[in-house]
């Protein structure tokens, strides 16, 4: 199996201030990875990192996407090799219809593929097979991004977006956030269906519950910008019943 | 902690210079044509337009009404109350006649001067019978005259009379006589009164009773003469139960002086019938320091005279320096209908005042109002709207919307909207919204595989969705293409 990401010793800061401070991650070829820590511990700017966000500024260290670095790359050509990125607020994008927006974004994926782009009609029978996965109707499509979406509508509006992007790695920013337990398997059920031998996903969320949906092979759980431990799924459970706090002592001792 | 400050300012002021580059787009129509003219000296008095009235061997109810107009402006004083700031104009240092030589006979247009016809292929308007529009007859206008009119026959046969203002003047004296000045009285402001004592060219149109028009009539305005101001008129009747569909262009040179173009437009609608007027205004808006570029100032105003009438004004205003401009509506016919739907776009310094006008004198009238506008750069966009119920108006309805949408940090939006309702039985609604393009909408693009480009074009195009469903179908495509010219960077 081979490494879809690597990164070392990655450090990055926005403004002056380091956020990131010396992040060793390796992530192959069908695994699920699963990030946790308490707010503000740097796990949602790794995310954004990694999917290239000009805000901030990497400093030292690398990340690797099947074997070269991507750090000159530009956002948009980091999506286009297949990193996907499902946030934790997706923003509403009012007058541009849900389906414009998907249609262009996959077009942009198939042309670095070398795949012929889709013509509306063309594309709207393939969307049409993948709204399944998701369980959304096609009313969905047309209307504006996210705009006046559900919690839980915009969270699958951004799995039926990874499963359009044939993703490579699907990174996805506490995605079981603000979900209600039917939504929340919906979204896991998606989430499964498109986790291939062929790619990874890693999950940055709080909690274990989504854990018990989609799991994991590794856990890390990230304090103050760096990764403190990395354990089996077991050590979510761990985290559940002790809270991070334990993790500090074990460290200290 | 200040270091920080500054590296984020530092970091939202490259954005911001990403998004003006995108916007900055060269204007692709700022050549000039180099023709040989024949000019009146410059200045404004009543030689001047007793000279123009006789070269146009105009009847004598023409001139009477234009030395009518000169009078009232020169007693009267620019006005002052908009949101917009430039140089005093020196209305002697403005030609007010300008004329191609080679322009003798308006009916052939073998005689034109080939440098002219080209110059409006290039503009996409070619003329000539193999290459003109297919379902849009058009009125070439250039400096002060028009260079020709297409698919007038065709038109003809069903009665409808489109031709140049000059022409209808005499061909149709009573028509004009009847309908000028009624809608926009001489008197009614400070640039009306200029653009009737001396206005120069414009169209008019006929549409009789019953005849729904089987073209799109448009009428395309170039000026070309650095020096002349352009000062065109527009009068259009609706006979009962006609309709008619009506689009106006424009484009100008590129020049360091600014060019004044002071127009007017009547549209008259008798018993149930509907006139759609349409512009894409697309004048020399200056450089990027605020240079050159055209003074619009405009008046534009429908009458919907007869009952169940209905005027609807569309608007893509992306040029001029400075624009002076508020399409109206008065609404005398009971149940009438008016409507204005703009998108105003400003950049660099350019600077936009406009908006709309809907009066409501008769019962059950309604009127509607979907303004847009966009300000990047250092530019300046203010929607100045008035809607007026009057006491006999009783059952009448108005709804308003007026977005604006910021693109940097430099540039401004202003909404000054004026309501004034006198009866009890009416309604009236205004919803208005200021938004950004948000780093973080910019950045769900990019992470989705979709170029800078594209996306402000689409967030763009989004904004203006309400807008561009008005427009005559080739025309939306053309706004939108107009819009991404100037906001997409290379494409187009």
């Amino acid at each position: 199996m081979s490494n879809i990401l690597e990164i070392t010793d990655l450090h990055a800061t926005i403004g002056d201030t380091p956020i990131l401070k010396g992040i060793n991650l390796t992530i192959k070829e069908g695994e699920i990875h699963a990030i946790m820590g308490k707010n503000g511990s740097g796990k949602s700017t790794l995310a954004k990192i990694i999917a290239g966000h000009e805000a901030y500024k990497v400093t030292d260290g690398d990340i690797k996407f099947n074997g070269s670095s991507i750090l000159e790359l530009a956002p948009e050509e980091r999506s286009r090799k297949g990193i996907f990125l499902g946030f934790q607020y997706p923003v509403e994008i009012p007058g541009v219809s849900n389906a414009d927006f998907l249609r262009l974004s996959c077009n942009s994926r198939r042309k670095e593929k070398g795949e012929p782009e889709m013509e509306p009609l063309e594309f709207f029978e393939y969307i049409n097979k993948k709204l399944e996965i998701v369980e959304m109707t096609p009313n969905f499509l047309n209307r504006n991004v996210n705009e006046g979406f559900s919690g839980g509508e915009k969270k699958r509006n951004e799995i039926l977006q990874m499963a359009i992007l044939d993703t490579k790695i699907a990174i996805l920013d506490e995605t079981d956030s603000g979900l209600d337990i039917d939504a929340l398997k919906i979204v896991s059920n998606g989430v499964n269906k498109l986790a291939t031998p062929l790619n990874a996903i890693v999950l940055i969320t709080h909690y274990q519950r989504l854990l018990d949906y989609i799991k994991p092979q590794f856990v890390h759980v990230m304090e103050n910008g760096r990764i403190i431990k990395t354990g089996s799924d077991q050590l979510a459970k761990e985290l559940e019943l002790n809270g991070y706090d334990w993790l500090k002592k074990d460290l200290k001792n | 902690m200040k270091d920080k400050e500054n590296e984020n300012l530092e970091y939202l002021e490259s954005e911001d210079a990403e998004v003006l580059n995108l916007i900055s787009q060269p204007y692709k129509y700022g050549f000039s044509t180099k023709v040989e003219t024949e000019e009146f000296p410059k200045g404004i008095n009543e030689n001047i337009i007793k000279l123009i009235s006789a070269r146009k061997m105009e009847p004598e109810f023409m001139l009477n009404f234009r030395l009518r107009g000169y009078k009232i402006w020169s007693k009267m004083q620019a006005p002052e109350w908009a949101c917009l700031n430039y140089n005093k104009i020196d209305y002697n240092n403005i030609l007010y006649y300008s004329v191609p030589k080679a322009i003798k006979k308006l009916d052939s247009l073998d005689e034109v001067d080939p440098n002219i016809l080209e110059t409006f292929e290039k503009l996409g308007i070619p003329l000539t019978e193999q290459k003109r529009l297919a379902n849009v007859a058009v009125d070439a206008i250039f400096d002060s005259v028009s260079i020709g009119t297409t698919f007038r026959e065709e038109l003809s046969k069903v009665g409808v009379i489109f031709c140049p203002i000059s022409e209808a003047i005499k061909e149709y004296p009573d028509l004009v006589r009847q309908y000028l000045g009624t809608v926009v009285p001489s008197g009614d402001n400070y640039f009306a009164a200029l653009n009737s004592a001396v206005f120069s060219e414009g169209s008019f149109c006929y549409i009789p009773e019953g005849v729904t028009c089987p073209l799109e009539l448009s009428t395309y305005f170039r000026i070309n003469n650095e020096e002349s101001g352009q000062f065109e008129r527009t009068l259009i009747i609706a006979d009962k139960n006609s309709h008619v569909s009506y689009l106006e262009g424009c484009t100008a040179p590129k020049y360091d002086k600014n060019q004044l173009h002071a127009a007017i437009v009547e549209l008259v609608a008798l018993e149930k019938a509907e006139i759609k007027y349409s512009t894409v205004q697309n004048w020399y808006a200056g450089d990027n320091q605020g240079l050159g570029g055209v003074y619009n100032f405009v008046t534009k105003r429908g009458l919907c005279a007869g009952d169940s009438s209905k005027i609807s004004w569309t608007q893509v205003e992306t040029g001029s320096s400075i624009t002076w401009k508020y399409p109206s509506c008065v609404l005398v016919g009971d149940s009438s209908i008016g409507e204005f739907y703009s998108v105003a776009l400003t950049n660099n310094y350019q600077q936009a005042d406009t908006g709309t006008k809907m009066l409501h004198v008769g019962k059950k009238t309604k009127s509607r109002i979907v303004s847009k506008g966009i300000s990047a750069g250092s530019s300046k966009n203010t929607y100045r709207g008035k809607v007026q119920i009057s006491s006999k108006a009783s059952g009448s309805v108005n709804y308003s919307q007026c977005d604006s949408m910021l693109i940097g940090s430099r540039s401004q939006a202003n909404t000054y909207p004026y309501i004034q309702v006198r009866n009890s039985t009416s309604k009236v609604e205004h919803e208005a919204s200021t938004s950004k393009i948000e780093e973080e909408q910019l950045f769900y693009f990019l992470q989705r595989g979709i170029d800078f480009e594209s996306a402000i074009s689409l967030l763009i195009s989004g904004f203006c969705k309400d807008v561009f469903s008005e427009l005559p179908m080739e025309f939306a495509l053309e706004a939108d293409r107009l819009l991404s010219l100037k906001l997409e960077g290379s494409v187009g």
